[in-house]
């Protein structure tokens, strides 16, 4: 196959897939009427945004940036590695996302023990 | 008519993304040549090695290089976690008390999880305690020392971890990691600066305060996110 078109076709699929699932989230949080879905649809966007940043900082025939064992030369590994940059910055973004689903987890789990329903059509307190 | 507006945000939204990434050429190196450290990555992947002994590129990054991004981070998770204490909170009242899951499971779960539980705390302080060798490191064995906690939660309905042991432990590790701070402060000139010697890569110890710093992560991050579990789960009922 043509490297050019198969480039095209697997950044197509790739960055695609990532943008597809963060309008996906976006989606859920805009229309949906149940808490917990906007909240998942919030983590659904996390991780669209991971995938993007990972797809950003790949290089073509690249490994996981880890040194190997002894044996092989280790100068000519460091060439054939991906970027670690968005790697280290995604597994930030990971961990605040979690705190981020869990706090507002907890808000939705307060919300419905006052109002004993989490769909925002039911609580009238919200309308102004 | 709403729906409409919605479709038309996306499709705005996800024009502007399609526009600006669909230029960003997939597998393009953009590190430049590794030698001249024009990248933060070619410099990272160019000195990691050589200076710090660490064989995972991005632990190395995460704990050593932008140690107090993680500092930071961390302080994040357990504000998270605090947070949701004291927003869940509410008082026992008469004759109720604290269950996991109303039910007992079945018995199958119940073994299989004790069968499993051992294995998965295992599973968990290998990957931190490797952090810096293999793929993963604190908050990743963390996560999975909880799912082990998780699945002793689901399966006994009177399973408690007490939140006195969480709180020491994560308390114990922060102040680990803050001392390993201020030690690199005192002694090497700046916070975090990472004053040990660093061994031969790929060795267990090497890298300096690398792996000390991600295995008080590793801990910081298991209590952590067995006490949000513990809270998220637990409620509390007369039956």
């Amino acid at each position: 196959m043509d490297p050019v078109l198969y480039n095209k076709i697997v950044s197509i699929g790739i960055y695609g897939s990532a943008i597809g699932l963060i309008l996906i989230g976006l989606y859920a949080v805009l229309v949906k009427k149940h808490l917990t879905k906007i909240v998942i649809g919030l983590s659904i966007i996390d991780s669209g945004i991971h995938l993007l940043f990972i797809a950003v900082g790949f290089i073509k025939g690249g490994t996981a940036p880890i040194f190997s064992p002894k044996g092989i030369e280790l100068v000519n590994q460091g060439t054939a590695m991906v970027d670690p940059v968005p790697q280290a910055l995604v597994l930030t973004a990971i961990v605040i996302g979690f705190g981020v689903t869990a706090v507002a987890l907890s808000l939705v789990i307060r919300l419905y023990r006052h109002q004993h329903t989490a769909k925002i059509d039911h609580i009238k307190s919200l309308k102004w | 008519m709403k729906k409409a507006i919605v479709i038309l945000l996306l499709a705005v939204v996800g024009w502007v993304l399609v526009d600006t990434f669909f230029q960003v050429n997939f597998g393009e190196s953009r590190l430049g040549e590794l030698e001249q450290q024009k990248t933060v990555g070619a410099f990272y992947l160019n000195n990691t090695v050589e200076k710090l002994t660490v064989a995972n590129v991005v632990t190395a990054i995460v704990v050593n290089y932008r140690g107090f991004d993680t500092l930071g981070e961390v302080t994040v998770l357990f504000l998270a976690a605090a947070g949701l204490g004291s927003i869940l909170y509410r008082r026992k009242e008469e004759g109720e008390h604290d269950v996991m899951v109303l039910n007992n499971s079945s018995q199958l779960l119940q073994t299989g999880a004790r069968l499993i539980f051992p294995a998965i705390l295992v599973l968990g302080v290998y990957v931190f305690i490797h952090g810096h060798l293999t793929p993963g490191g604190g908050f990743q064995g963390g996560a999975i020392i909880a799912t082990g906690f998780l699945l002793m939660f689901m399966a006994y309905k009177d399973y408690h971890v007490s939140h006195n042991v969480l709180t020491w432990v994560e308390s114990l590790a922060g102040v680990l990691f803050v001392t390993v701070g201020i030690w690199g402060l005192i002694s090497g000139g700046s916070f975090l600066e990472n004053v040990l010697g660093t061994g031969v890569l790929n060795d267990l110890v090497s890298g300096g305060v690398v792996p000390i710093i991600y295995i008080a992560v590793g801990f910081k991050v298991a209590a952590e996110l067995t006490g949000v579990l513990e809270t998220l789960l637990n409620f509390k009922t007369k039956k």
